[in-house]
């Protein structure tokens, strides 16, 4: 896709440790927060807010705690929301097994990074070492 | 250093011990933001007994780690202290003020004359400066725990009032979920629901989860468990009040929920629940 690129430095809205089901429900809550005020439908921010609490479980479960951090970014012509999710537990070995549907680690349904993949625009996923996982809603 | 200006400190201490003490409740009583809740009395225990035991403390050498057994007691009494002032309307920092007011008797025996072994006497001086310091901290974390543990109480309460389980008519219970789904809040619901089951002799129960903020896959799944465990009591469940957006997200999602019936508002689900018991209505248009 040939696009006329400007990038603009991010606006950071907002980074929070992640390390309990508590951290979990409060970054939840920032999420939609920011989501709604850059002005995302309410499919949109449930979406956002859905995809932010799989992959943050993921960071408390299987990275034994980390952080992310929720940014503005802007292009040309569009404006989006972008949450990376950073830990420094094991990693993920097997990207692509761990990105198909059903397949899980421990005794969850499998659905938490294929399911939150399908649930944003554009997701990168970088591991080992620990994982970051990038992704990003455009409005 | 420890070592060499413990002793000259506890010395100077146990030495200027009642003058120190007057000069400080004098100080205290003066300062005019203090907390008037606190009786003069208790002030005036408290501050012969924060003295007593800190010369204690440093007697036995310690002037730098307040966690040490030989600070125990005194932090038990800060502890304590710190309850009762709370009790009493003092904020942290009124109480953590209390002993941050020691330096300046305490300072003012350290540097005698001026010019006069400067050194050491400002070794001393920042020694006890960071001693003081932390027991103050101590005093404002203590209060903290305080809140927390207070905080946590309320939260389990909470938990236990917002999940109420209601008859809505003859062998039909319903249960309004409000807010996150988490495994402590799966357990008390299936608890109580299941109990009421058995209770009211029920054949279906209905979940509302418009109260429900975001569906993920661990809510998903505990959903799932208490349908589940409902089945096993021989009872049926409905799970109503799905908004479009969480309908959404849960096929974006790729969660399977086929075998649940669901219904899109608690209307809808108790209709059905009175179908299922054979109950039909009519509306007669002359009684309106």
């Amino acid at each position: 896709m040939d696009r006329e690129k400007l990038i603009v430095t991010p606006l950071m809205l907002g980074f929070q440790e992640l390390k309990t089901e508590d951290d979990l429900i409060e970054m939840r809550s920032a999420v939609k927060r920011h989501a709604a005020d850059m002005g995302f439908s309410a499919l949109n921010q449930t979406k956002i807010m859905t995809a932010a609490s799989e992959l943050g479980r993921n960071v408390i479960e299987h990275g034994h705690g980390g952080s992310v951090q929720i940014e503005h970014i802007r292009e040309l012509d569009r404006d989006g929301i972008r949450l990376t999710f950073t830990d420094d537990g094991p990693g993920i070995a097997d990207a692509r097994l761990a990105l198909s549907d059903g397949y899980t680690s421990k005794k969850g349904m499998g659905l938490g990074l294929s399911g939150s993949k399908r649930l944003m625009d554009e997701f990168e996923l970088i591991s080992p070492p620990g994982t970051t996982v990038m992704v990003t809603k455009w409005m | 250093m420890t070592r060499e200006t413990a002793v000259p400190l506890h010395e100077m201490i146990s030495g200027a011990k009642e003058e120190i003490l007057t000069e400080w409740i004098k100080n205290q009583l003066s300062d005019k933001s203090r907390s008037k809740g606190v009786p003069e009395a208790s002030l005036r225990n408290s501050s012969s007994e924060f003295i007593r035991l800190f010369e204690e403390a440093i007697t036995k050498g310690n002037v730098d780690d307040i966690e040490k057994p030989e600070w125990e007691e005194m932090r038990h009494m800060l502890a304590e202290l710190s309850a009762t002032r709370a009790s009493q309307g003092s904020t942290p920092s009124d109480t953590a003020k209390f002993i941050f007011s020691l330096k300046e008797p305490l300072f003012a025996r350290l540097t005698p004359e001026k010019g006069q072994g400067n050194t050491e006497a400002s070794a001393a001086v920042w020694q006890l400066s960071l001693l003081l310091d932390k027991l103050g901290l101590y005093t404002a974390e203590t209060f903290q725990r305080t809140r927390e543990a207070i905080i946590r109480r309320q939260q389990k309460e909470m938990l236990e009032m917002s999940t109420p389980v209601i008859k809505v008519w003859d062998g039909v219970v319903a249960v309004p979920l409000i807010g996150t789904l988490d495994s402590a809040r799966t357990q008390i619901v299936m608890e109580t629901l299941l109990q009421k089951i058995v209770d009211t002799g029920s054949r279906i129960a209905i979940l509302d989860i418009t109260g429900v903020p975001t569906v993920d896959t661990q809510t998903a799944q505990h959903l799932m468990k208490t349908v589940s465990a409902t089945r096993l009591m021989g009872a049926e469940c409905i799970i109503s009040g799905i908004r479009p957006q969480i309908a959404q997200t849960i096929v974006h999602l790729g969660i399977d929920i086929n075998d649940i019936v669901t219904k899109a508002t608690m209307a809808d689900a108790i209709k059905e629940a009175l179908a299922r018991g054979g109950w039909s209505f009519e509306r007669h248009l002359e009684s309106v």
